[in-house]
């Protein structure tokens, strides 16, 4: 039968293992704070995958399952330029942020175009048939062994008072809030952006306006693919790189997604934080190996009973 | 399909084993067959329903890891000094108790989808299957973990005195799993063919017209993921009894993704898609593992084939080969697809 | 008048609906009695299908109530106004497109049958008589519409007279007391709006009752006993359509001020 070769067993996206120790029971104040601290550094990193994937599926109304998979593709990409290349840190990473944009132009153009007007099952199976080949090449090139990536910073931590942070999640977190902020830029004040709002509020409207959707689309999934493959990259040095690692990043990104409300920037950004709060303060005082059951839970239980998001006001069937 | 050939095909089907001596092919059709049943009740709610239900095999792993500690018994400490337990059970029990607790679950998800639909629904149904994944492997006290349950009984059936017949070896199991198989084929059919069927059509074609006429979109989307949840539970708790060990791999997505492949390059909507489709996917990853190529390249020909599939097939194999059929004699086309067509008199 | 009063089978009473800021529809009330066919004319945007959605139940009224035979209807779902009597048609053609004309019908068929899932799944002797039942029912359905011969056709492939015959016999399959109609022969050439009258005088004239949305003024003329106008979401004259032809406030309110100055 098809054989179990995907590594899972491996840590996931954020396993809570590699943070802390899990410290079950214990209220005191430093553990807060520290949580809290952690919950934000790592919610940097969510919001970017939960922007990326809302910018996707409000404005194309694609079920991106490859989002993961742009995302674990940073992180290679990150790998192969420090590792065997030897190329600079900062530049890699911006290499492999330029390499996911292009990816996802490339998916879009070469996927996507064809399915503009079908149902949104096939483009969901061509999503998954997608997904399936990408994370097999990625096995079949690098194997499951789980690759590490050298970073240039210090590796004692910054300690602040009763709290402590490595060098490399603050310059994580530094990167993700001016990715955000960028991103947020661009959708506010450019013309792509505007065009970008344009068809999410309505398609035909801006069809009739003279707007390429077509262009819109595949600068949506470049721009969201890129979102995904920096998260990937910044956070591959931080943990390790393994084929599977994209599927959690995919679950997480859509739970953030349904947090925030689709197409809502804020709203994922916040939905990130959140996201990363839960999980912190599940793993840390419930139990670490249901850290990212966490996520999961908040979706069915938002979408049972506030399936708008917690921040939308708009009505949304489906 | 007519009387006389469905007829021989299924004496040839069940004569297999008494000529196949190959143990290793009975083996992969068994195989093919746990997951063919499990494919036609995904069918159900995707292809007849119109539900995108991506957590199905959260059902599967259901109906298998009830089946097999309800035959194994279990304690469990729910509080320190609080426990529940359960006694071994004989395996014909388990296998019923696997079924009827898959469909309770199929009942909850039928209920949640009221309110959410189309990509939101995917996402729910994934994430409850993940959930049910994680606490396989978490709650240790009660699923062993990632150590498996193992050692679990066959199915054996008695009747005290008389005979008793044990479903151990490989012949044995592969005529349960078929019988199974044509059970859930003509259950499915039925209902298909009847006044529940319709309306589970009519949701997924136009559902506002559907509510026009008096369809109770909750009751049938309930009815309909009940009834798949619990043929896909009845697949699971095979499984569990003919491998005869279970561990929270059984909840991979990838074995959701190999059912919906097996749908939808099959036909969705229609009968025989899943079958022809589950007999495709079940032997391909033998025929390319023959050939000695690396499993990874197998998923990767499966994603292109899924895509390539969805793009010049898009309605599956079964309807293209119909459609084709159709246009060599020049007879009705479009009306073979219709509800009718298989209905018996 | 002799005999007694026929029955009021639909109350509508102060319904009022509002979009966000926008009012569709403003205190209006109606009646419309056992066997009657009351037709709703205005111009484009004056609240008709919205007064139809939110009887039928697809819309929630703001205010007011809707009564089909002494029984509320607000807030009850589509379904269950269905199974109570009232059935709709929608101003969008609306089938079941891949569905042969049969299967379509047998659909529509679905309150009319029993059938509970114990039993289908069981494969009792029940279901299949009255799956029988069913099909002479749709067959006969059909002959009546005039749509026999198309039976097996898939519904996307039929012709537009044909397809709007479809969905009046699927909304009739279900058996409704009332009958909604919204706009059905828009889009119909002459001899098919002609057809199409012949055939709703026939409904009712075997009893059933029809609450229409149209546009056409010569079906309006040609079928209705009252007629209903409304103008921005309120009812501007009601009575037979004679009368509703000479009415003034009508003609103002489709050919506009200047027009009913010109043409006193």
């Amino acid at each position: 039968m098809a054989g179990k070769t995907l590594t899972r067993g491996d840590p996931g996206v954020f396993p809570g293992i590699l943070w802390k120790r899990p410290c079950r029971g214990d209220l005191g104040l430093d553990q807060l704070l520290q949580h809290a601290l952690n919950a934000v550094i790592l919610g940097g990193t969510y919001a970017l995958l939960g922007i990326g994937l809302t910018l996707i599926f409000g404005i194309m109304r694609v079920v991106n399952f490859t989002h993961g998979e742009l995302y674990s593709f940073g992180a290679y990409m990150m790998y192969m330029c420090v590792m065997p290349l030897g190329a600079n840190f900062f530049v890699s990473l911006v290499l492999a942020m330029l390499l996911g944009i292009l990816l996802g132009a490339a998916i879009e153009v070469v996927l996507l175009r064809r399915l503009r007007g079908a149902d949104i099952d096939t483009t969901m199976l061509v999503m998954i048939g997608a997904w399936i080949a990408m994370q097999n090449f990625e096995q079949y090139a690098w194997t499951g062994v789980a690759k590490s990536i050298d970073t240039p910073f210090p590796s004692v931590p910054l300690i602040l008072g009763p709290l402590s942070v490595s060098w490399n999640r603050l310059f994580v977190f530094a990167v993700a809030l001016s990715l955000i902020t960028a991103t947020s830029l661009i959708i506010s004040r450019t013309r792509l952006g505007k065009a970008m709002r344009a068809t999410f509020q309505d398609r035909e409207a801006a069809a009739l306006m003279g707007i390429e959707i077509d262009s819109v689309h595949t600068a949506t999934f470049a721009l969201g693919s890129g979102l995904a493959a920096a998260a990937g990259a910044l956070l591959g040095p931080v943990f390790v790189v393994t084929p599977g690692m994209g599927d959690l990043a995919s679950l997480k990104a859509f739970a953030i997604v349904i947090l925030g409300g689709l197409g809502n920037i804020q709203g994922a950004t916040i939905g990130g934080f959140i996201l990363a709060l839960v999980e912190e303060l599940g793993a840390g005082y419930v139990s670490s190996g249901y850290r990212d059951a966490m996520g999961f839970l908040l979706i069915i239980l938002i979408l049972m009973f506030r399936p708008t998001g917690l921040f939308a006001t708009r009505e949304r069937i489906g | 399909m007519s009387r006389l050939p469905t007829l021989l095909l299924l004496v040839a089907l069940f004569s297999v084993p008494l000529w196949m001596g190959n143990l290793y092919v009975l083996h992969v059709l068994i195989i093919t067959g746990i997951f063919t049943i499990a494919a036609m009740s995904l069918n159900l709610l995707l292809g007849y329903t119109g539900q995108l239900s991506l957590g199905h095999v959260a059902f599967f792993g259901i109906g298998a890891y009830v089946s097999a500690l309800t035959s194994l018994g279990f304690e469990v400490h729910l509080l320190p000094d609080y426990s529940v337990a359960l006694a071994p059970k004989p395996v014909w029990l388990g296998m019923l108790c696997g079924i009827l607790i898959a469909g309770l679950c199929g009942w909850a998800i039928g209920r949640l989808s009221f309110r959410v639909r189309g990509a939101y629904f995917v996402i729910v149904t994934v994430s409850f299957a993940e959930v049910v994944h994680l606490v396989a492997l978490n709650w240790v006290e009660l699923t062993q973990g990632p150590m498996a349950l193992n050692s679990i009984p066959p199915l054996t059936l008695s009747a005290p005195g008389l005979i008793e017949i044990s479903f151990l070896r490989k012949p044995a199991n592969y005529w349960l799993v078929l019988s199974v198989g044509v059970l859930a084929y003509i259950l499915i059919r039925r209902l298909i063919h009847s006044r529940a069927g319709r309306a589970m059509v009519a949701l997924r074609e136009n559902e506002p017209l559907a509510t026009s006429v008096g369809v109770d979109v909750t009751k049938y989307l309930v009815l309909a993921t009940i009834v798949s949840a619990g043929i896909a539970g009845a697949a699971g708790a095979l499984y569990a009894h003919y491998i005869r060990i279970v561990d929270p791999d059984v909840f991979l997505f990838i074995y959701t993704v190999t059912m919906v492949i097996m749908v939808v390059t099959g036909g969705k909507g229609t009968l025989e898609g899943p079958v022809v489709g589950g007999i495709v996917f079940g032997l391909l990853p033998e025929s390319l593992r023959a050939l000695h190529i690396k499993p990874e390249i197998q998923w990767i020909v499966y994603g292109v084939l899924m895509v390539l599939v969805v793009y010049f097939l898009p309605q599956g194999i079964v309807p293209a080969l119909r459609d084709w059929r159709a246009g060599r004699t020049g007879g009705q086309t479009a009306a073979d697809r219709g509800l009718a067509d298989e209905a018996a008199p | 008048m002799s005999g007694p009063a026929p029955e009021i089978l639909l109350r509508v009473a102060h319904l009022s609906i509002r979009f966000g800021g926008l009012l569709a529809v403003e205190d209006l009330s109606f009646e419309v009695a056992q066997g009657e066919i009351l037709s709703l004319i205005g111009p484009n945007g004056a609240g008709k299908t919205s007064a139809f959605n939110a009887i039928t139940g697809y819309l929630p009224p703001s205010a007011g109530d809707v009564h089909f035979r002494d029984k509320r209807l607000n807030g009850l779902s589509p379904h269950q106004i269905a199974r109570l009597g009232v059935v709709r048609t929608f101003q969008k053609t609306s089938v079941f497109g891949g569905q042969t004309v049969r299967d379509n019908v047998l659909i529509g068929l679905h309150l009319r049958a029993q059938q509970r899932a114990a039993a289908i799944l069981l494969g009792l002797a029940g279901v299949r008589r009255e799956e029988r039942q069913l099909r002479e029912e749709a067959a006969r359905l059909l002959d009546f519409i005039g749509l026999g011969a198309r039976a097996d056709t898939l519904a996307a492939a039929l012709p537009y007279g044909d397809l709007r015959l479809l969905e009046v016999a699927v909304a009739l399959a279900a058996g409704p007391r009332l009958l909604l109609l919204d706009e059905p022969v828009s889009g119909m050439n002459g001899a098919e709006t002609d057809a199409f009258m012949r055939l709703l005088k026939r409904i009712n004239a075997d009893g059933m009752t029809v609450l229409l949305v149209e546009h056409d003024m010569k079906m309006v003329m040609g079928v209705s006993s009252r007629v209903i106008c409304l103008n921005q979401g309120r009812i501007i004259a009601d009575g037979p359509p004679a009368e509703i032809q000479r009415n003034g406030e009508v003609i103002r309110a489709y050919l506009g001020e200047r027009y009913a100055r010109a043409h006193g």
